[in-house]
């Protein structure tokens, strides 16, 4: 039993499966799509992978051209020496419990701010809120000298609260686009809810406890993972201003020295090579991966809530 | 009988445990009355009193809607005044962040980068006005114009780059594929793991170049044959492709938004009318998100400014500041870093305002 085959109708088939009905839903243009979107996270992953990869060779491997993607043998000793030297797992705690502090004032600050530009109306409120703006390009190298001095008098110089104060008084790293976040959405919030619980009687601090916060929860987490990453990240201004080794990227920085300190040069089979770079370098960003592949909707979501995309 | 037993007991212990509850809660239900009623017959009237004193007297008078200040102020306490209040005692805490870290730091360096100032450990901050001399020494630095030129190239090049980079990726995932999620997350990484150290680190280990890209011939004759003021920032962006690739993170984010607030009926409109694919792009595509091209120009320029390289101009800037002593020929202390930091954030203003207005073309309203 066989079926004759249309000529005609298999070519049309093939031809609306290869081009579609208007060449944007066939089979060609979202081959071509996929290629290029893989090519480009391609190049995007690449550093990371190399990092990865790298971080489990052993000498020889790294050597070895040969050896590019598969390790011949898994070096965990990379990573065991890159523990020992970054100080594991003490450093990782301290490093959270400071970014932890720092990031949950910004976020406050922040919440607090944005609402009192979002809700009420007062003279000076459109420069003002232009000045917040500005404040996201001024570099912090740019104030970095007096508020050396200003920090001095305060006699607060090497201490956590060179950070934290502008953190919670809504000047530290990025807290405009903070700022922003919340204003756009506070500016949500419909005003009669508002207005009701202001003619039940509420006072305005109770009106912003009881209804604006509970509402603006993915807010505070945008924020809060946010300046967590940037203030984790953060390696100049912490440097300067906290000290040279308080968070795990500023031990990274320093980590040549304080290897060589552990395995002194000339130890059998402990030179520092680029592998144990590596595995120090993944030991330093696998918190911030680790969270972001968490809660990596609330990061993508993000922009989409700073609205500046327009109304 | 023992059974029975057994399963009672339970029972009866968890009700005496819940009576004891119920007793005890009563108990501080009927305690807390008696200590509001006496709060407030006792206490409260003191509070009553303060406020009162507080809101009556020769400076601040509140009466009938009225307040009045050192009584011959008098200001009309209106719905609109409170509220203006109430903004301002919210966003208080940004003024005064605004004003200690922020303002006064930033006029206090610009007045000293016009002085030679050193820092004395029993008088503080010593300063002697010296004018000019600060910026012409930045002019005349052999290091540092240098390093302000290979600044100014990276940029002009990069930023365009970047832009052209995060459209073509934006208007590829906005196409209706799977897995649009994924592709973001992919996407969006950079901006979650680029920490100074580790960027640093992967340069040193030249990893951020495409290996394919460096060593071809073209790239080879370019760098040979042009002169070393345009082929040293070509060079050196193209031996950190990546990373430069690497700030286009936000970028696409913020396109990807702005695509996807373009009403379809348009596009659905422009192809009955007969346009293409290439037209469509070009005409509806590409003005509608033409408004964001300025704040990622200004995201960019940021972000790429602040990431601080060994040697690069901030870093030279903290070095002077940390080392610099009077009697120092190399480094030249506080009013040579608040010059230099100064240069550095005028220049980027500078580049950002040409980008922007190049890009983004004049506002149509």
């Amino acid at each position: 039993m066989k079926k004759k085959i249309d000529v005609g109708e298999l070519k049309s088939r093939i031809k609306r499966f290869l081009f579609g009905m208007k060449f944007m839903d066939g089979f060609i243009f979202k081959f071509v799509i996929y290629i290029l979107l893989i090519s480009f996270s391609y190049i995007y992953l690449y550093p990371v992978l190399y990092m990865l990869i790298n971080s489990f060779k052993t000498v020889d491997d790294l050597i070895n051209p040969g050896v590019r993607w598969v390790p011949t043998v898994f070096e965990w000793e990379n990573y065991t020496r890159a523990f020992q030297v970054l100080e594991f797992p003490q450093s990782i705690f301290d490093t959270t419990w400071y970014v932890l502090k720092v990031s949950i004032g910004a976020t406050v600050a922040a919440s607090i701010i944005g609402y009192g530009f979002a809700r009420f109306k007062f003279p000076g409120k459109k420069i003002l809120f232009g000045i917040m703006l500005a404040t996201f390009i001024l570099p912090s190298q740019v104030t970095m000298v007096a508020n050396m001095i200003i920090y001095k008098r305060l006699d607060i110089m090497s201490t956590e609260w060179t950070m934290l104060l502008p953190a919670i008084t809504g000047q530290g790293i990025n807290a405009a686009i903070f700022i922003l976040i919340f204003y756009q959405f506070y500016k949500t919030i419909p005003t009669v809810l508002m207005e009701s619980a202001e003619v039940d009687g509420a006072s305005q601090f109770r009106i912003f406890r009881t209804i604006a916060l509970p509402l603006a929860l993915p807010s505070f987490l945008i924020v809060f993972l946010f300046s967590f990453v940037w203030y984790w990240n953060e390696t100049f201004i912490t440097a300067l201003y906290v000290g040279g080794a308080v968070t795990l990227p500023l031990k990274l920085q320093a980590f040549r020295a304080s290897y060589e300190l552990l395995f002194p040069p000339g130890t059998a089979g402990a030179e520092l090579n680029e592998a144990i770079m590596m595995a120090g370098n993944m030991v330093t960003i696998l918190p911030l991966l680790v969270l972001y592949f968490v809660a990596q909707r609330y990061f993508t979501e993000s922009i989409d809530r700073t609205g500046i995309t327009g109304e | 009988m023992k059974k029975k037993n057994a399963i009672v007991k339970p029972n009866k212990s968890t009700n005496r445990i819940a009576l004891a509850f119920k007793k005890a809660r009563a108990f501080i239900v009927k305690q807390w009355d008696v200590f509001t009623q006496w709060w407030y017959k006792h206490i409260w009237p003191i509070f009553e009193k303060i406020r009162y004193a507080l809101t009556h007297n020769f400076i601040l008078r509140i009466e009938n809607q009225i307040m009045t200040l050192f009584s011959f102020i008098k200001i009309r306490i209106t719905r609109k005044r409170i509220y203006a209040s109430y903004g301002f005692l919210f966003i208080l805490i940004w003024l005064v962040g605004l004003a200690v870290f922020t303002l006064y730091p930033m006029f206090y360096s610009l007045y000293l980068s016009f002085n030679s100032a050193y820092y004395n450990l029993q008088q503080g901050v010593v300063t002697t006005w010296i004018g000019f001399q600060n910026f012409v020494n930045i002019i005349r630095s052999s290091t540092l114009l240098p390093l302000f030129s290979t600044y100014i190239g990276r940029m002009v090049i990069s930023v365009p780059l970047i832009i052209v980079f995060s459209i073509i990726i934006a208007v590829l995932v906005n196409n209706p594929i799977k897995m649009k999620g994924i592709w973001r997350t992919i996407f969006f990484l950079p901006v979650i793991i680029s920490t100074g150290p580790v960027l640093t680190e992967l340069m040193a280990q030249d990893a951020t170049s495409l290996p394919s890209l460096t060593t071809s011939a073209v790239f080879n004759y370019l760098t040979n044959s042009l002169s070393p003021l345009i082929a040293d920032p070509l060079t050196n962006i193209l031996n950190s492709m990546l990373m430069i690739l690497w700030y286009a993170g936000i970028p696409i984010l913020v396109f990807l938004a702005g695509l996807q607030k373009v009403d379809p009926a348009l596009y659905e409109a422009a192809s009955i009318d007969g346009a293409s694919a290439w037209d469509r792009f070009w005409k509806i595509t590409l003005p509608s998100i033409k408004p964001l091209i300025g704040v990622n120009v200004v995201y960019i320029v940021v972000s790429m400014s602040l990431y601080v390289e060994g040697g690069g101009i901030l870093d030279l800037a903290r070095t002077h500041m940390l080392v610099g002593a009077p009697d120092s020929s190399i480094w030249f202390g506080y009013g040579y870093a608040a010059a230099i930091a100064w240069v550095y954030f005028l220049l980027m203003v500078i580049i950002m305002a040409i980008f922007a207005r190049v890009f983004g073309g004049r506002r149509e309203r």
